[in-house]
Parts: C-alpha cells; structure tokens; sequence
C-alpha cells in the first residue's frame, strides 16, 4: 500500500477513536449495553407533568426509596396509552378519565389511581374580542369564541387536553372543524400550542399547570379568561382534570416490571408525596400547580 | 429549575447536561455513520462497478430512499423494536442502540448513493487502463475507491449530516429519556416546548459547532493527504 493509504486510514480510524472517546467520557456509560443491573422503572407521561417540572421535582425521592431508576417518555395521553397496550412501558400517568376506564376494561391496565388535579382553563388574548371572562359555563364560553369569529388553536393530538376540548364543545351543540378557518388544530403538545396562540392571537384550551409554568414572556399577549382561581368558571366540573397513574397489566405483558409499578403506586399515595405535589410551584411561581385530590 | 440541585448550582449542572446530552448525540451519530460505511462504500462501489438486471430499479429505489422522511423511518423501527412487534425480544426500544439502528437506516442510502456516483465517475478511464494492464476486479475496485476517496468522504460527512441533525426518528425510538436518550436535537424541541427559547437556540449553537468541529478536522484531514499524495 502506498504511504499516503496508510497515512490516510492511520488518521481517519484516530480520528474516529478519538471522538468516540469524548463521546463515551461524556456520554452515556451504559451506551448500547443493557442495563440490567439496576431496576428501571419505564413511565410514559403526560407531557404537562414532565414540561411543568412536576415529576424532576418529586421523582428523585423515589428513586433514591426504592433504588430504582425512572426512564420518563414524555407524550401525549394519545401515545401514552399505546405505548402501554403494546407493553413498551411499565406505567402510565395520564389525564383522560373516559380513556382510562376503557383501558383498564379492556384488560390492558391494573391498579389505576387518580390522585391529582390540574383544572382546565380557557386563555386568549387580553383584550378578549369573544368576551370569555362573561361566560356562564365552559361550552358557553366556546360558543362565544366560534360567534365572535375570533381564531381558536387546537391541541388536535388525541391528548387529555384535545379530548376535553372535543367534550366542551360537544356540550355547547358544536364540532368544529379545521373548513371554518377560525378553527386552527395544530397537532402538537401543550407547550407549541400556547405559543402558537400566543403569536396568533388566538384562543385555547390548557391545563393551568402548563400555562403557570411556560416561560411567561413566551406567552404575554395571553390571559387566563375562563377557569382560573377568582374566575367565572372556577370549580366548573367540567373542567376538571383528574390524573392517573396506571400499572399495565401482566397478564398481558410479563415482560413489564409490575413490582416497580406497584411500588410506585404505593409511593403515589405516601403523605411525604401528596405533600411535596401540592407544595410544588409554590417557590417557583408564587402558586400550586396540582391540587390532591381529596381522600387520595 | 426545580431540581434543588440545580438551584445549588445552576451553570455548573446545565453546563454537565449539556455536556452529557452533546457526548450521547456524538456517540450515537458517529456509531451510527460508521456502520453505514462499513455497508454503504463497499455496496456503492460494487453498484458503479457492475451491470446487472435490475440494477437501475435499485439505483432509484436509493436515490428516492434519501427522500424518506426520517420519521417514517422512526416509525417502523419503533414497530419492529416494540414488545409487541417482531423484534421486541432484543429490548432496544428507548435505549441508544434503537437510536443507532435509524440513523443507520437513515444515512445508508446517502452513503451508498454518493459512493455510486463518485466511484462511477473515475471508474470506466481508470478500470480499462488496469485491466489492460492485466489487473483482478478487486485490484481494480480498490484502486478506482482510492482515486474515488474524496467523493467517498463527501458521502461520510453528507450522512453523518443528516443524521446528528434529525429529530423525528430519535424522539420516536429513543423517547428523549434525561440522561439516558436524550441528544440535541431532542432537548433542542423539549426546551422549545417549554418556551425556554435561549437555552433552545445555545443548545443549536452546540449541534452546530459540534457539527463545524468535526467537519473541518476530517476535511483538514483530506487536504493534507491530497497534498502529501501528490
């Protein structure tokens, strides 16, 4: 082989040792090695408890208890639960009370527990054009928005927050669709939503938790009109919004890892838990993100 | 910045993360490019070198292989790879390997395509004065690769290129896991959605100077070995 192959292959193979080096000193340790040796715990999540900073918050005290090291997707509700039917995680913790009766039904879930809230509300532009803050009721509020014309950005994901959107407007006589123009579904998570409605003037439907919790310049040109503390709205049972937490079942699926399922379940329900969900956000954002739910 | 560490130090804990999230993307991305080397050149360079039937289907099925989206990509391997699809048995879903296996799939076509056109474009002068001089077909394929080297590098780097900048695909089977999954691309969409837009755009400022880095070394390579070869 001439000299200059050899120099060639001497210096690109350097090359390549080289930078695999700075990737394995930085990177993962485990990179492409199984990790059975410890215990992991696969969640698929909501996307509002893991954006909110929830689950960074609270999780730690967990892993440290049970030893045991938590993998968290964080998806919507939609994918979530596919992600569980087809056994590719060990627990869900989603928001879609109908879903989740299904699911458990259906056999693919066991041990479901509800226990928080993160109340729905209703936000758009601080002028509000559509005269939300006067509803008399969440469907009444969407009416308003699809009378006045004033645009209206949907989740439109198959999320916990689309689904609810969907139930409202069923309730006001009304289903929407993209033909209406005003009517914009963007097919994206809570966060991109709120931006968009932000940019476009628009309105929507969000958890409280995401919208206290998103960068607050990100989304200035929007307030929370329908369904915050002091607000019309308030209390409205429609827009509630209880989460759960639910082991997939073994029956289906035993390859998943019930026992570290059920032992956060357990942790769930532990007074020191409960206490540091609905302390979180005090520090950060002057208010509770998630409220308990009561007899949890 | 809940995480009470980071309240402790928040430069020093963001800095490691970025760290850690920059390694994974390099050793995913590099893993990854350098097997689809390992298959690519050698095919490319078989597909310039030899007439067959049906070889102009499989040209295009190639070229139009570097116009599939990466996540569709994505989408298969997260059903193959799932407990419930034919693979699930091997445990890659949201570990870095699944990673690997789509950018793999993702950047094969560029390098064998690239490889193709590159090795074609010496092979028919040079091939026929070797043969003539009496050399074997491996003589020759290895000669023509080496007069084809520049061209092979450009197929490397355009892959690579495309991989360690993708985002569909990764978040898919790799799940964005903190620590475990996560790489720039992924972390750039999650702070994205958060609406912490700086720390977005700082962590694009990385991929890119990553990205910059590690093309002028391998070009800075090539211009001193086109030099000494001369």
């Amino acid at each position: 082989m001439p000299r200059t192959t050899i120099s060639l292959i001497v210096s690109v193979s350097t090359f390549l040792v080289v930078m695999l080096l700075a990737g394995y000193v930085t990177g993962t340790p485990a990179f492409l090695m199984n990790r059975d040796d410890t215990d992991t715990l696969r969640i698929a999540t909501t996307t509002s408890l893991d954006d909110s900073g929830l689950l960074n918050d609270i999780l730690p005290d967990f892993e440290e208890r049970y030893n045991t090291q938590v993998d968290l997707i964080a998806v919507g509700t939609g994918q979530a639960m596919v992600l569980a039917e087809r056994g590719d995680v060990d627990l869900v913790l989603v928001h879609a009370p109908e879903l989740e009766q299904e699911f458990v039904a259906q056999g693919y879930g066991v041990d479901r527990t509800t226990f928080m809230t993160n109340p729905f509300v209703i936000v758009g532009p601080v002028d509000d054009p559509a005269e939300v803050a006067d509803a008399s009721s969440a469907g009444d509020a969407l009416s308003r928005i699809a009378d006045s014309g004033a645009s209206f950005v949907s989740r439109g994901d198959d999320s916990g927050t689309h689904f609810k959107e969907l139930e409202i407007w069923a309730s006001a006589g009304l289903s929407p669709s993209s033909s209406m123009g005003w009517y914009q579904p963007v097919g994206q998570g809570m966060g991109e939503t709120l931006l968009t409605a932000n940019e476009m003037e628009a309105y929507t439907l969000t958890d409280r938790a995401t919208f206290v919790a998103i960068a607050p310049e990100r989304v200035a040109d929007l307030e929370s009109l329908y369904g915050s503390p002091g607000q019309p709205g308030e209390g409205d049972p429609l827009l509630d919004n209880p989460y759960s937490a639910i082991a997939v079942n073994p029956e289906s699926h035993p390859e998943t890892r019930i026992d570290l399922a059920r032992n956060f379940v357990d942790w769930l329900n532990m007074d020191s838990t409960l206490t540091s969900i609905s302390e979180f956000g005090v520090e950060t954002h002057g208010e509770p993100l998630f409220t308990l739910i009561e007899g949890s | 910045m809940t995480d009470p560490q980071c309240l402790l130090n928040p430069a020093t804990n963001l800095l490691s993360a970025w760290t850690s999230v920059a390694g994974l993307t390099i050793q995913v991305s590099a893993t990854a490019i350098i097997i689809s080397a390992l298959i690519g050149i050698p095919f490319g360079t078989w597909l310039a070198m030899n007439q067959f039937r049906g070889r102009q289907v499989l040209s295009i099925v190639l070229y139009a292989g570097m116009g599939m989206p990466p996540v569709v990509v994505g989408l298969i391997i997260f059903m193959l790879l799932s407990r419930a699809g034919p693979l699930g048995g091997l445990g890659w879903l949201f570990t870095p390997a699944a990673m690997v296996l789509a950018q793999v799939i993702i950047s094969l076509p560029f390098v064998v395509v690239l490889t193709k056109t590159s090795v074609e474009g010496i092979s028919s002068s040079v091939s026929e004065q070797l043969r003539s001089l009496g050399a074997t077909d491996r003589q020759i394929a290895r000669a023509v690769l080496w007069e084809a080297r520049f061209g092979v590098l450009v197929a490397i780097l355009a892959g690579f290129g495309r991989v360690i900048s993708e985002v569909g695909a990764v978040m898919l089977v790799g799940g964005n896991i903190d620590g475990q999954t996560r790489v720039l691309t992924t972390a750039i969409v999650l702070e994205t959605r958060r609406g912490q837009f700086e720390q977005a755009i700082i962590l694009g400022a990385i991929l890119v100077g990553v990205t910059l880095m590690i093309f002028a070394f391998v070009l800075h390579l090539s211009q001193r070995t086109r030099q000494t070869s001369v």
